[in-house]
């Protein structure tokens, strides 16, 4: 694509002044992480370079529990609603049944429902069946989601009737059909929407928040309100190399998946 | 012969309102290579799905061998289909796509390699065994599908419009391919398509579905020279039929056809054809023939010429009516030159225009030695 030197130098300038906005926050966070306390409260340029902040966090703060449970419980949630997401959405395309799209469309209009809405009644269900301080208590209620089950389902449906056709001809059962055909097929969704899971569980505030008392399964967004609101305010420094360690993962996942996403969508052109 | 595949008042509704089709009786013979052609809506693809177990059967009887199969799930009728848009797996390799079905059936390890080989060299695909669907060309794509079908050695084979997303050359290739290859494996094959050059190419026979119906099942070339109805006659053969309608004048013994064309018709035709009060004749291209001595001759103003070398198409007015004739040759023709030509009521099918039936054939439809008077009176 050519595009004239004149507007190729404002589109840079925009560009430029847009990704320091967006990234000027973050990458203060990461120099304040290195500085000490004295040149931070003092507003200066860092002096030195230190990693004392880190060295706090890990000593003083169960940081390395955090981080277990936080992999533990966005993982768990990332391979229930895949697999859940996925099922239903092959219900939804591949099998016919009555009042499947009445019961699409209900489906569909859970997603209207703020989480914060059923906090109260997931609450007392996860506290009857004494899964407080649990790992199931605080992964389970996330399985089921109205909008990975949305988003699979239109990708599935661009896969072929003719391949079910085939593959009833040649006596293939719903379950093979969905592993060996389905599932590679739409590989590049079920990435998104791995990623998109992973990330909404690892930033999720709320729920960790309520169904959880100790550190033994607290998640890291919680260790990290818990620091800030435990250090006198003066600790800049350890809150912002505290917050650094818990966006590393999502800034990985990221750079990775978003190269393995982009492959995928050239790999799904078939005609 | 045999009686592979059985349909007794075979009818599909959906939601119990639109008739798709109708009452529709059929015997498809053993290793016989029977297509359904008819026009995009005709329900042709229905009942082909219908056969495979796709589609449930409303109404009537389905067999195949002689066992009832109208609720028989797809792997257990023992068939293969190709379907138009080839359905192959875009994430397996070729070889994965033709051995799947293989795998699904347990069929041993040694067996699979067997067949595997022997399809692809027969084919001509073992170089490409290792490439995915979307590294084929259309032909190629249209060739694994092919695979797919004959690997799986199952004595019935289905075909969906296979050859409709191939250029014209490809496409010739691939009927006298599919052709060998059913021929070599006794295969009974049921071929739908909507393209009657197809269908006179490669069927042993042919069935006729219009709206649901069936117009006529026959051989090829009975139904060229003996169209049922007008429907079949325009359908089959390219150009179509020349159609007029008939005015009859008995006084001077002629025909006036789409008001313009007197044809002389003799005493034993018009008594023949005296109790059909509408009539439509039809004449095919080939029997417009360059002017001779001593025949019939018409004069038509010319409307188009086209010229392929081997042979001249000319399109003439007739009425409202567009008739093209056929002759074989270079001729120098110019657009808008009044040219006469042989038209002869022997070359004539005359059906009822109420009934669009046929009533009277014409002579090419006739057998040696048969009278013109004996052809068959419907």
């Amino acid at each position: 694509m050519s595009i004239p030197l004149p507007q190729k130098i404002i589109l840079y300038v925009l560009l430029i002044v847009t990704s320091l906005m967006v990234f000027l926050p973050t990458a203060l966070a990461f120099i304040m992480s290195f500085m000490t306390n004295q040149d931070i409260l003092a507003g200066n340029l860092p002096q030195s370079f230190t990693l004392d902040n880190y060295k706090y966090v890990f000593e003083n703060f169960p940081m390395l529990q955090y981080l277990i449970n936080s992999f533990v419980v966005s993982i768990v949630i990332m391979i229930g609603q895949l697999l859940l997401s996925s099922l239903a959405a092959y219900a939804f395309v591949f099998l016919e049944f009555k009042g499947r799209d009445i019961i699409f469309y209900i489906f569909i209009a859970t997603m209207m429902i703020p989480f914060e809405a059923s906090v109260i009644p997931n609450f007392q269900t996860i506290r009857d069946l004494g899964w407080l301080d649990t790992y199931q208590g605080l992964t389970f209620p996330f399985f089921a989601m109205a909008f990975g089950t949305f988003l699979l389902r239109q990708n599935f449906k661009m896969i072929p009737k003719e391949l079910r056709e085939a593959s009833l001809i040649e006596g293939i059962g719903d379950f093979k059909f969905y592993l060996t055909v389905v599932l590679p097929v739409a590989k590049t969704s079920l990435i998104t929407l791995g990623v998109y899971g992973f990330l909404t569980s690892w930033n999720m505030y709320l729920w960790p928040l309520l169904a959880t008392t100790n550190d033994k399964v607290r998640t890291v967004q919680i260790g990290l309100k818990q620091m800030s609101s435990q250090e006198q305010l003066n600790q800049w420094g350890v809150l912002m190399a505290g917050s650094v360690i818990v966006v590393i993962p999502t800034l990985l996942l990221l750079f990775f998946g978003q190269k393995h996403l982009q492959k995928g969508l050239t790999d799904g052109a078939v005609k | 012969m045999t009686e592979k595949i059985t349909m007794n008042n075979i009818v599909k509704r959906y939601d119990k309102e639109v008739t798709v089709l109708d009452d529709i009786d059929l015997t498809i013979n053993e290793g016989e290579f029977f297509v359904m052609v008819g026009p995009s809506g005709s329900g042709k693809s229905t009942l082909l799905r219908m056969i495979a177990g796709l589609e449930d059967i409303t109404d009537g009887v389905m067999k195949i061998d002689d066992n009832v199969i109208n609720h028989l799930p797809p792997k257990k009728r023992n068939l293969s289909m190709v379907f138009q848009s080839y359905a192959l797996y875009p994430h397996m390799t070729v070889r994965d796509n033709i051995l799947f079905g293989l795998k699904a059936r347990k069929v041993n390890k040694e067996e699979q390699q067997k067949r595997l080989h022997e399809t692809a060299e027969m084919i001509g695909l073992s170089d490409y065994l290792d490439r995915k669907p979307r590294q084929l060309s259309g032909g190629q794509r249209q060739r694994v599908a092919l695979a797919r079908a004959i690997v799986s050695q199952a004595p019935i084979c289905l075909m969906d419009e296979p050859l409709s997303n191939l250029d014209a050359k490809l496409r010739a290739n691939m009927r006298i391919e599919i052709r060998r290859l059913q021929r070599q494996f006794g295969l009974t094959m049921v071929y739908v398509t909507h393209d009657q050059v197809e269908a006179m190419t490669m069927g042993d026979r042919i069935m006729v579905l219009d709206s649901g119906k069936i117009q006529q099942v026959g051989r090829p070339i009975d139904l060229y020279n003996e169209p049922a109805n007008l429907f079949v006659a325009s359908f089959i053969g390219s150009p179509k039929m020349n159609i007029g309608t008939v005015q009859k004048d008995i006084g001077s013994k002629k025909f006036i056809i789409e008001g313009e064309l007197a044809v002389d018709v003799p005493d034993r035709v018009i008594e023949s054809l005296k109790d059909i009060p509408n009539i439509t004749v039809g004449i095919r291209a080939e029997h417009i023939t360059p002017p001779e001595e001593g025949k019939e001759i018409h004069t038509l103003e010319v409307m188009n010429v086209e010229n392929l070398g081997n042979e001249t198409s000319i399109a003439f007015d007739v009425g409202k009516e567009i008739w093209t004739a056929k002759w074989p040759g270079q001729w120098d023709i110019k657009v808008g030159e009044a040219l006469p030509v042989n038209i002869s009521h022997e070359d004539f099918a005359y059906f009822d225009s109420d009934t669009t039936q046929l009533i009277r054939s014409s002579r090419s439809a006739l057998k040696e030695g048969d009278e013109i008077d004996a052809v068959q009176q419907k």
